[in-house]
């Protein structure tokens, strides 16, 4: 009844780097899914719900940079600029980085075609992820 | 390889794919308005200053946040969808389904996050 698969099994295709990445997008996502969701309940534990607005507990989620709550009503903001939430941010800072510049190659490789043209593509878009993660990680640690 | 679709944008345009087309669709139009507002972001933070200002300005505006948490959400709901279709191929068969469940889940969320968006920008 079931039909059967008509894909050829890992072994059959061999690991390459586009089976790797096509992985990495949906683990990553499930990542992100578990960040995010591991923050907004920090948030609400912290005590949110009581002084945010739902932006700015959006903004928390997405990222639990201190800058992200610092001109909200908040009462204390020791909780919030822990190391602890440093490293969760960094975390998010480097899993989204690298999934949404592969995603952006991803759409760059449905446009430019050429071997030459998508390695241009490659080398411009690995050394645009290696500074939006520094970035990123630097106004999160120094801020 | 150089590839070649024989493809114009008005053939293009009058695909009828529906529901995964107009979801893959607006999965793009998601992931590239986040990327794009997450550099910016990211810039403005890294930069500082005026222009750090400016562009806070920019996303402090609702019309903006309408329209990047229609991207987030989308893009996360739909990404959701893809990766468990993915990680479980068997269910493939059920995409249609699987596309309208994501409408069911999506539309009130995002229905509520206007409706809370708007209310806070009339107060001010």
């Amino acid at each position: 009844m079931a039909d059967q698969p008509k894909t050829l099994s890992l072994r059959q295709r061999g690991l390459n780097f586009e089976m790797l990445m096509w992985a990495f997008t949906r683990f990553s996502a499930l990542a992100m899914y578990g960040l995010i969701i591991f923050a907004l309940i920090g948030a609400l534990i912290m005590g949110a719900r009581t002084h945010m607005n739902f932006a700015d507990i959006m903004r928390w989620a997405f990222t639990p940079n201190v800058t992200h709550v610092q001109d909200t009503n908040l009462p204390d903001v020791a909780p919030w600029a822990t190391a602890f939430w440093k490293v969760i941010a960094s975390l998010i800072v480097l899993v989204a980085t690298a999934h949404g510049v592969h995603g952006l190659v991803v759409i760059a490789d449905d446009y430019i075609t050429g071997p030459r043209g998508r390695q241009v593509v490659r080398m411009l878009s690995i050394l645009f992820m290696l500074f939006m993660m520094f970035a990123g990680i630097y106004v999160i640690w120094t801020s | 390889m150089e590839l070649n679709r024989n493809v114009s944008l008005a053939s293009a345009l009058r695909y009828k794919g529906q529901g995964p087309m107009l979801t893959y669709v607006l999965h793009r139009i998601g992931g590239i308005g986040m990327a794009l507002f997450i550099t910016v972001h990211i810039l403005a933070s890294f930069l500082g200053g005026k222009g750090g200002v400016f562009v806070n300005s920019i996303y402090e505006n609702w019309l903006f946040q309408v329209f990047i948490f229609f991207c987030v959400l989308f893009h996360a709901i739909n990404g959701l969808r893809i990766t468990i279709l993915d990680l479980w191929p068997r269910l493939i068969v059920y995409q249609r389904e699987a596309i309208w469940i994501e409408w069911a889940v999506f539309l009130p969320i995002y229905a509520f996050a206007v409706l809370v968006i708007v209310q806070t920008a009339l107060k001010v």
